[in-house]
């Protein structure tokens, strides 16, 4: 067991844990965000996607040790504070999520893409994307909502 | 039916933190008296923990409180398909509410919601359309004459709108929490004047669902999420064969991994499939993921690791030589096959496959020192759960409360309480909260799974290129060997020739029939069950026929449905949505297929494009649904997008194996699903002629789309598949 300070949604916190904890779980049961799920824990369906100083990681396959007190981590209750961020709202208005389970993640990755590529062509969009499973199949919705998105955030 | 259900309506007043309240529902046999005395928060604030306490937990559906907050039960588990929206807005369509003026909350298989609180079989919408309703009704047409006598007007001169009634010649209006009060002096109305569908607000529109906002913040609460204070966590080592028994343990290593508390035994229960494992209990659960790694467990095989799929592959092959049972017989198929001029046969396989919902099965569970029982979970079937639970551990129904979660998926999995068995068990031994999950391997590896038919099928064609004979053999193990201790092997199990004898085809001799093969691997119903196997052998089939006869598909399909029927109207819509007629440029090729079923009706055109000699790509989809009444068509629509992704994942890549005993596949590297880029176009077209029969969502968009995607393939390059799961790099 070891002391960490890490940085969530820019709030510190403290955690006790082995060194080869998960991130995952260090969000889920020691910070109380059940936002970020559990799905395969094997890096293979992307529905513990968050961020790592921006960019997206698996955080099934993060141990807290690979994680620095200044390490920004952002879950999906950190991305807005009123369900507004244009990601958010696209995948309202294109009524994405089925089941739900894995749209965090999927929403996740989508924020991160539409931060290194703002307007991604479906080619980008499934490159990109790939890596987030979503068994009930909101494919085709989750692109178009990227792109509804990717227009939103242009205007800004 | 309906009648009685109406008379036995329940309006009592309610007592409680807000006063008188107006509570409605239907009752159900059990329970004609409704009594308002329990409390329950922890239900409420489970479900959607950001809104304030409700404090209700009553039999009927709709509560409208003195302050006017309307809350509306959902005895429909949330699982994806939208009924978290569709079953309140039965009901909130006839009360005259906007979809923001009520509060939705799931039912815990409380008794006094009545026996069918479940998720499966495509059933909710179909079987609850015109009850919900008209509890909806009762309650606006009293909130109406409640509104007259405050008044001292005529009820035929106020109407409802927007949670309020109003008085029309005077424009004045009142809250239908200032009604609740007096109309609950009222009789409740036995047969309650139902909306004409032109004044829908809500139902047959694409009204957003409630849920979406809990579901992209990561507010929605689902099993997993469950947060029990001081709860601990449990991993469960399995036996990795099917039918091997514990032997026994050394939990040496387990007890040095820091944060180890306990091992345990416990048991697995799937209908008559009983096995003993060994859990972890730890402080977090990465803790007892260790703690299991290390765990040194002896099991007894019993014989069972000589087990592999191809083996029994080949023995579901020999088996098709035997005599079926009759399933449906037609005319003299013996005479007609004899006599025909084309006569041809084929023989098709299907694999096992996993539900693999993303939230793998878990359930937490808490055994309280008054033996009392609280459980967290996401299922499908919340009347299984509490018919179940009590007995097996010898509580009473009133000691246990089980607060339903929103499901990450359920596919038929969850139809299944086998999970909840364990964690209850585990909470037994422990007394105190644990949280029991099962990892992605778990989930993979330990079924039940979708049982593999394998088809034998014959057809004879006359001179004119008509289909004069047909015979569907299903060869299968069943999944009711698993749900009933003494299944009667001299019927047919209509669950496995699900739909072969009930196609509208026209067909003037058939004989179908089925033959039981035993197994001892779990096996259980998964999304469109065997619909989902058969309609790949039937209408791929009817491709081989068709062409046999020398026929267009489409056209020889159609000429075997002369009457008017709803598969007709399928059919003919997707050959003007897809432009049948009109032919594709070289190297492309398109399949249809249909199939009706239990669950409803839905046909599909798939086009291909040939990519070399044997690889294809799949360019679009058109999906017909059937529906006669809809809902909500984006719901619809989500539905059958999802249902094809599903469809395609389950035709192209790989299902469960078997060897040693054991299951092959573990995660999703070697048992894929579909990703997005690999998920095709799909476009959804809705047939809802407004009529009275309404059919099925859930299901009905799954089965028609690996034959439909096989005989596309044929079409294109000429290769005939009859082995699923295909592979579109290398068609063989």
């Amino acid at each position: 067991m070891k002391e960490y300070t890490l940085n969530i949604n820019n709030k510190k916190i403290q955690v006790e844990a082995d060194p080869d904890t998960p991130l995952l779980w260090v969000i889920r049961d020691y910070a109380g965000l059940k936002g970020t799920k559990f799905g395969c824990g094997m890096g293979l369906c992307g529905a513990c996607t968050v961020h790592l100083n921006g960019q997206a990681i698996r955080s099934c396959q993060t141990p807290i040790s690979s994680l620095k007190a200044t390490s920004k981590i952002t879950t999906i209750e950190g991305i807005s504070t009123n369900i507004d961020h244009d990601v958010q709202k696209a995948w309202i208005q294109e009524q994405v999520p089925q089941c739900g389970y894995c749209q965090s993640g999927q929403i996740m990755s989508a924020v991160a893409l539409l931060k290194i590529n703002p307007k991604p062509t479906d080619e980008d969009i499934d490159t990109y994307m790939a890596g987030n499973i979503c068994r009930c199949g909101t494919y085709e919705r989750i692109r178009k909502a990227i792109h509804v998105a990717s227009n939103e955030m242009k205007k800004k | 039916m309906e009648n009685n259900l109406v008379n036995r309506r329940n309006f009592l007043k309610y007592t409680g933190l807000s006063g008188t309240a107006l509570v409605l529902g239907i009752s159900n046999s059990n329970a004609a008296v409704v009594t308002a005395d329990t409390v329950e928060t922890g239900h409420a604030l489970f479900l959607q923990p950001t809104q304030p306490n409700l404090g209700l937990n009553l039999t009927p559906y709709v509560i409208i409180e003195k302050t006017g907050k309307i809350t509306i039960f959902n005895t429909k588990p949330e699982i994806g398909q939208g009924t978290y929206q569709s079953i309140p807005a039965l009901i909130a369509e006839e009360l005259e509410l906007l979809p923001e003026q009520y509060t939705v909350l799931q039912t815990g298989g409380e008794t006094k919601f009545g026996p069918m609180q479940m998720s499966g079989g495509s059933m909710s919408v179909r079987l609850n359309y015109n009850e919900l309703r008209k509890v909806g009704a009762s309650a606006r047409e009293m909130l109406l004459l409640a509104a007259s006598q405050q008044w001292n007007v005529p009820a035929s001169e106020c109407y409802a709108e927007k949670a309020k009634v109003v008085h029309k010649p005077s424009g004045k209006s009142i809250g239908y929490g200032d009604l609740v009060e007096t109309a609950a002096k009222l009789e409740v109305p036995k047969n309650p004047t139902l909306k004409d569908t032109k004044d829908f607000n809500i139902l047959g529109k694409s009204v957003k669902r409630q849920d979406i906002p809990l579901k992209v913040s990561g507010q929605a609460v689902f099993g997993i999420d469950a947060d029990v204070p001081n709860m601990v966590y449990a991993s469960i080592e399995h036996c990795p064969v099917f039918g091997g028994k514990l032997t026994n343990y050394d939990k040496t290593a387990t007890m040095n991994v820091a944060g180890v508390e306990q091992v345990v035994e416990v048991e697995r229960v799937f209908g008559v499939y009983q096995s003993t494992g060994v859990a972890v209990i730890a402080k977090n659960y990465w803790a007892a993921l260790k703690g299991r790694k290390v765990l040194k467990v002896v099991w007894d095989y019993q014989g069972n690791e000589k087990f592999n799929s191809e083996t029994y592959a080949q023995s579901l092959r020999d088996m098709a030589k035997n005599e079926g049972i009759i399933d449906a017989n037609v005319g003299d198929f013996d005479k007609a096959f004899g006599e025909s001029v084309k006569k041809i046969e084929a023989f098709y396989e299907t694999p096992f496959v996993a539900h693999s919902p993303m939230e793998a099965m878990n359930c937490t569970a808490h055994w309280k020192e008054n033996n009392t029982l609280e459980i967290w979970t996401s299922t499908q079937v919340p009347s299984d759960v509490m018919r179940d639970i009590p007995t097996r551990f010898g509580l009473k129904p009133e000691d246990v409360t089980l607060h339903t979660a929103f499901s990450g998926g359920g596919f038929g999995r969850r139809l299944a309480i086998d999970f909840i068995v364990e964690a209850v068990g585990l909470a037994k031994t422990l007394k105190k909260p644990v949280k029991m999950i099962w990892t992605r391997e778990d989930d993979t590896q330990l079924g039940p799974f979708r049982p593999p038919t394998f088809s034998a099928l014959k057809g004879g064609i006359s001179e004119e290129g008509k289909l004069m004979a047909f015979q569907h053999k299903v060869i299968s193990p069943t999944i009711m060997s698993f749900l009933m201790p003494n299944v009667d092997k001299t019927k047919v199990d209509e669950t496995m020739v699900e739909g072969i004898s009930h196609q509208a085809y026209e067909i003037p001799n058939m004989r179908n029939s089925f033959v039981y093969a035993d197994i001892h691997i779990p096996m259980f119903w998964w999304r469109s069950v065997t619909s989902s196997t058969l309609a790949f052998s039937h209408e791929c089939f009817m491709d081989e026929l068709a062409h046999a006869a020398g026929k267009d598909p489409m056209a020889f399909r159609l000429e075997m449905l002369t009457k008017d029927s709803d598969t007709k109207r399928v059919l003919q819509k997707l050959k003007e949505v897809s432009n049948w007629d009109k032919p594709l440029p070289k190297g492309k090729g398109r399949g249809v297929a249909q199939y009706e079923f239990f669950a409803g009706l839905g046909g599909q055109v798939i086009e291909v494009t040939k990519l070399s000699d044997n690889s294809v790509k799949i360019d679009k989809v058109y999906a017909v649904i059937d529906l006669g009444t809809v809902v909500n068509p984006d719901t619809v629509k989500a539905q059958v997008e999802g249902a094809v992704v599903m469809g395609v994942t389950a035709a192209i890549k790989n299902g469960i194996t078997f060897a040693n005993g054991k299951t092959v596949q573990s995660n999703f590297h070697d048992t894929p699903v579909l990703r997005i880029n690999e998920s095709p176009p799909v476009e959804v077209h809705i047939l809802a002629n407004g009529g009275s029969k309404i059919k099925g969502v859930g299901e009905p968009g799954l089965p028609p789309v690996a034959p439909a995607l096989a005989n596309a393939i044929f079409a294109a390059t000429g290769i005939r598949l009859r082995k699923m799961p295909f592979d579109l790099d290398n068609l063989g």
